[in-house]
């Protein structure tokens, strides 16, 4: 398997990133370096094998409903890049 | 002073030999003078250091001292530290002043150690040289020609040219143990779910552990006494006891069964990193303890099957710096996809974009099963393997890395040859057990050599004693690099 | 060409705890901009969830209410997308295993005689945490983020495509709308958004098995937008097909102002959301013990209390039905059988689907707020059954209740002397009277009129004003006429 640059461009896109051309060249070769390492899992028989999610054995802990937080907007809000009247802007939203 | 033990410095605070003051300022200085050539720190801020150690005098002073009142520690700076600048390395987080402590740096307040500084690391954790850093790569104290390791290689290296006495540290496919054996230190990473991740800054949620980088396993026994514990704030923090690591350190290894996984001593390994191992088994074997030999017939899909699975959790955990709230907003942008496009295109290093497109990658419609979920099932054989083999020894032994550090930009253009030089800290992570590097010698260059160690889960009290008795009989975990300052 | 309409609805219930699902931030409604949303809503670097043991027990509830199966062990999963109200750029949902799977719920379609009982069969339920709000007020061109909502816990619940009709989708709707409230896990409110539905909207040829491509109609948050843009939506998908278009899947909006739906974004974009189980929470694993504690305390709900009615008190389906449709009614009958007795529950049904229902419909008021309680209802209906008032008598009572006029029927009564004359003494000189002022209509009775009959009835009732028992009036007249 081995990627295109249409492969990687849609993955920078998928994963909002700008890449120039020539970075997705260099991407392109670089991952797919990658991926002839990450191939050698297919060759291995996993039928009946329990996929492993994490890497304890624990099943989640429930929060009890409490309100446990205070309104900390001001201290979160110093190190935004654009806020007013207590809202992070954005360039425009389009729906 | 520089050179001594966590003991040691309390018992001189305790006894009021030197101040925390003192003593801070003793390794500010020392920072001061080595940082500019090892750039192990992304951030001091002396004043602040010095006022929680004045605070800590006070508190000694009115016999009301923690355990390790007053001691210096330098944070990796993955760890989310209030009023301090929280970079984890990268430019997309170079502005954030952290508004709140990680579970870790509120332990170690408690605990009394004073903040010393944020240490280098690679960007978001991602690297094994410390040279993906936004700051710049770390230079190893022993030859500055080289690299510390990574990913905690900043504080690796601080605590190498003994700039700070003991650092925290995260690993999550080696970045505590990797640097540990290339810098000489010993370095532990407990059993998944033992230290909170609240406020560590996630690269691959379900392998990130954080844990103490020290010169000694007692100083790391004594960090992770401190560190661990049962937060509410993380599901995958484990409710259980508090433990004193420190109590089985003395206990005597007469009967430990080692197991030597065949997979680890195979052609991989450098030779000079094979004869430090083996002295260091045969020391264990003198004593008295026996080696068996065990199999991971697994481990060898353990890099590609981690090259899936933290990727696919990476590319989802930074998802988050999208220069809305907090981090780097690109300055031009003609739209909101312009903004995440280029915020994000240049707030990131290439090595994090690369990750980020391998997991967008494995995770994307129609290749789920074929890659993220064959590495979760591969990730289980890989469990399954070391415990049939602590079925037959007590604790596994072996190297921590396939040879001694190696030269700056020698593999920084090859990520596939990068990522081998884990080979044998990832399985650790994937299956969750906790591991530790100690330093067992020296290698090509007269650099460190590290052997690791791999307890079976919650075994690290059973590690640590092994990794002390050790130390008891040997001196390299004592030897400092010459002063380069 | 007979075209069938083929509709699922996706609806997101947001669940009535106090604290965010994955939070300890508040989840109360109208706060100021970004006061409520903590360091895991805005997703700082390092924060991690934690789950709310109240969004599972809602989910819980839920699952018991439609009889579907609730998981011993779900998983959570990542979505993963970007948007400025998605802080993490990934929402925490499941995906795989939901926490519920299965269920139905019956509803009963149109009035009258046109009307019908339908079993709509659910798909699944999941938890997930909803999103913050964008506002588009002018930023100067920007807009602006509100991270309060996000991390609300949401319940989506997913329908099979059942549906056939906008109707039959809107009955859907009330109808759940109606449960969650019953069972306490949703307030319901809509214009706060509490309640939305997604309608997945298709149609095809009648007999045909294959379903047709399906436009998805995003947050329809009241039942009449919901039947007008599924009117709307279903029209202009025939219309494109008859005219030899082809429907392309697609996201919809309705706008209320034209009454029509447009495109959001087509499949071409369509998201790959990568979805994938959330490494930040394991399995959650509910156990037997937990789901009968729940049960335990769960009200009867709104089916078992229909057939209750029926059996004990005698009502008809339909009525039951009604009188069940929502806890706020089904309260208030049940409330006034209390006060009226159980005898009288069926006098009690028919007030309240009659004069009440009939008013409360005028003043476009809900039960809730109805100015007359049950007990004041059900005192009234006793006072019917006991023969102190005519029917008629009744309701210039309720008028009085209604208005506030007095605090029970018995002061109503007192104060304008509405007893009904039931002596038989005093009826019977009344009727002398009457039968002496009008010897014509006693004349033309006996002639065979039965008109006039009912014109000394009619005279006997203004000379009482209406206070005269009828049945006694009925029974003495024609005696005396003998």
């Amino acid at each position: 398997m081995s990627l295109s640059i249409e492969q990687v461009e849609r993955l920078a896109h998928l994963a909002r990133i700008e890449i120039s051309p020539a970075e997705a060249e260099l991407s392109r070769d670089q991952l797919n370096g990658i991926f002839v390492l990450i191939e050698q899992l297919q060759a291995v028989d996993t039928r009946n094998i329990e996929p492993m999610a994490h890497a304890v054995d624990a099943v989640q802990r429930l929060r009890e409903d409490v309100v446990t937080e205070t309104d900390r907007r001001e201290a979160f809000q110093a190190v935004a890049p654009e806020v007013e009247s207590g809202l992070y802007l954005v360039p425009r939203v389009v729906e | 002073m520089i050179n001594g033990s966590l003991k040691t410095l309390s018992e001189a605070l305790a006894k009021k030999k030197i101040s925390s003051a003192e003593l801070s300022t003793l390794f500010l200085d020392r920072m001061a003078r080595a940082n500019p050539a090892l750039n192990a720190f992304i951030s001091i801020d002396r004043e602040k250091t010095l006022a929680q150690a004045r605070q800590a005098d006070l508190r000694i002073a009115a016999g009301q001292a923690a355990p390790l009142e007053g001691i210096p520690l330098a944070h990796k700076d993955i760890f989310c530290t209030e009023g301090w600048l929280t970079t984890c390395g990268s430019r997309m987080l170079a502005n954030f002043v952290s508004p709140y402590d990680a579970h870790v740096v509120s332990r170690m307040k408690a605990a009394g150690l004073v903040t010393l500084g944020k240490t280098n690391m690679d960007e978001f954790a991602m690297g094994s040289s410390n040279e993906t850093s936004f700051f710049g790569p770390v230079k190893n104290p022993w030859d500055t020609s080289r690299v510390p390791g990574g990913s905690s290689g900043g504080a690796a290296a601080a605590v190498a040219a003994r700039l700070a006495p003991a650092a925290t540290g995260t690993d999550t496919g080696g970045s505590i143990r990797q640097p540990a054996a290339l810098c000489g230190l010993t370095g532990l990473k407990p059993t998944y779910g033992v230290v909170s991740r609240y406020g560590m800054i996630a690269f691959a949620s379900s392998l990130d552990q954080g844990g103490p980088m020290a010169k000694s396993a007692e100083d790391c026994a004594l960090l992770l006494s401190a560190m661990s514990g049962f937060d509410a704030r993380d599901s995958t923090s484990l409710d259980r006891p508090p433990e004193d690591y420190c109590r089985e350190l003395e206990k005597p290894l007469a009967g430990l069964k080692i197991g030597l996984p065949k997979e680890f001593f195979g052609e991989g390994m450098a030779a000079d990193v094979r004869s430090a191992v083996e002295e260091a088994l045969a020391e264990y074997r003198r004593a008295g303890a026996v080696t068996v030999e065990v199999s991971l017939p697994n481990s060898g899909l353990s890099v590609p099957a981690y090259y899936v699975i933290a990727p696919a959790e990476a590319s989802s955990n930074l998802s988050r710096f999208d220069g809305v709230r907090y981090g780097y907003r690109a300055p031009e942008y003609t739209d909101l996809a312009d903004m995440y496009c280029k915020s994000r295109g240049q707030g990131f290093g290439a090595e994090v974009k690369r990750r980020i497109l391998i997991g967008a990658y494995v995770l994307s419609h129609g290749y789920y099963d074929a890659y993220y979920l064959q590495a979760q099932k591969i990730r289980r054989l890989i469990a399954n393997d070391f415990a049939l083999a602590f079925r037959h020894c007590d604790i596994i032994m072996g190297p921590t890395t396939p040879s001694v550090a190696f030269a700056v930009g020698a593999k920084s253009n090859n990520p596939v040859e990068m990522y081998l030089s884990d080979i044998y800290t990832i399985a650790v992570n994937l299956a969750g057990l906790p591991g530790m590097s100690i330093p067992c010698g020296f290698g090509e260059g007269k650099m460190p050599v590290g052997l690791q160690l791999i307890g079976n889960y919650f075994e690290e009290a059973r590690m640590l004693n092994v990794a002390h008795r050790y130390q008891l009989a040997t001196d390299w975990h004592m030897r400092m690099p010459e002063e380069t300052i | 060409m007979q075209w069938e309409v083929v509709i699922g609805l996706e609806t997101h219930a947001q669940l009535q705890t106090k604290s965010k699902i994955f939070s300890g931030a508040s989840t109360a409604f109208g706060a100021e901009p970004n006061a409520q949303a903590s360091a895991v809503d805005i997703a700082l670097p390092g924060v991690l969830p934690v789950l709310n043991r109240a969004a599972v027990e809602c989910a819980i509830r839920l699952g018991l209410a439609v009889g579907g199966r609730v998981a011993p062990r779900s998983i959570f999963a990542r979505k993963n997308y970007f948007y400025p109200d998605l802080p993490k750029g990934y929402q925490i949902s499941q995906y795989e295993t939901p926490v519920v799977a299965g269920g139905s719920l019956s509803i009963i379609v149109g009035q009258g005689q046109e009307r019908y009982e339908k079993t709509v069969q659910l798909t699944r339920a999941h938890l997930e945490e909803d999103a913050g709000k964008s506002l588009h007020e002018d930023f100067h061109g920007k807009s602006g983020i509100d991270l309060n909502r996000a991390g609300t816990p949401l319940l989506e619940i997913v329908t099979e495509p059942d549906m056939r009709s906008a109707v039959e989708a809107v009955a859907y709707a009330k109808a759940l709308h109606a449960l969650v409230q019953w069972i306490g896990i949703c307030d319901g409110n809509m214009q706060e958004g509490s309640f939305r539905c997604d309608a997945n909207v298709s149609v095809r040829h009648k007999g045909s098995e294959k379903l047709g491509t399906r436009r998805e109609i995003k947050n329809l948050n009241s039942f009449r937008f919901m039947q007008q843009a599924i009117d709307y939506e279903v029209k202009w998908q025939i219309a494109t097909l008859e005219d030899g278009g082809r429907i392309e899947q697609a996201t919809v909006l309705f706008d209320p102002d034209t009454g029509e739906t447009r495109s959001m974004r087509s499949k071409e974009d369509a998201q790959d959301y990568r979805y994938f189980p959330d490494p930040d929470l394991l399995p959650l694993e509910i156990g037997q013990d937990w789901i009968a504690k729940v049960k335990a305390d769960m009200p009867e709900l709104p089916a078992e209390m229909k057939l209750r009615f029926e059996t004990a008190f005698g009502l008809s389906a339909y009525d039951a039905a009604a009188l069940t449709a929502t806890l706020a009614t089904a309260r208030y009958y049940e409330n006034s059988v209390a006060a009226a007795g159980e005898e009288n529950a069926k006098l009690c049904a028919n007030w309240m689907m009659g004069e009440l229902a009939a008013r409360l419909n005028r003043e476009d008021r809900d039960i809730r707020d109805a100015p007359l309680s049950p007990a004041q209802l059900g005192h009234l209906v006793l006072r019917i059954a006991d023969n102190t008032i005519s029917s008629k008598i009744a309701k210039e009572v309720f008028d009085a209740l209604w208005n506030g006029e007095a605090k029970d029927a018995d002061a109503v009564i007192a104060a304008k002397g509405l007893k009904q004359i039931s002596d038989s003494g005093a009826l019977e000189a009344l009727i002398d009277e009457v039968l002496a002022a009008n010897p014509k209509s006693v004349e033309e009775f006996r002639a065979g009129k039965e008109k006039a009959f009912n014109a000394l009835v009619g005279q006997l009732m203004k000379a009482t004003q209406g206070r005269a028992n009828p049945q006694q009036v009925n029974e003495l007249l024609r005696k005396k006429l003998l």
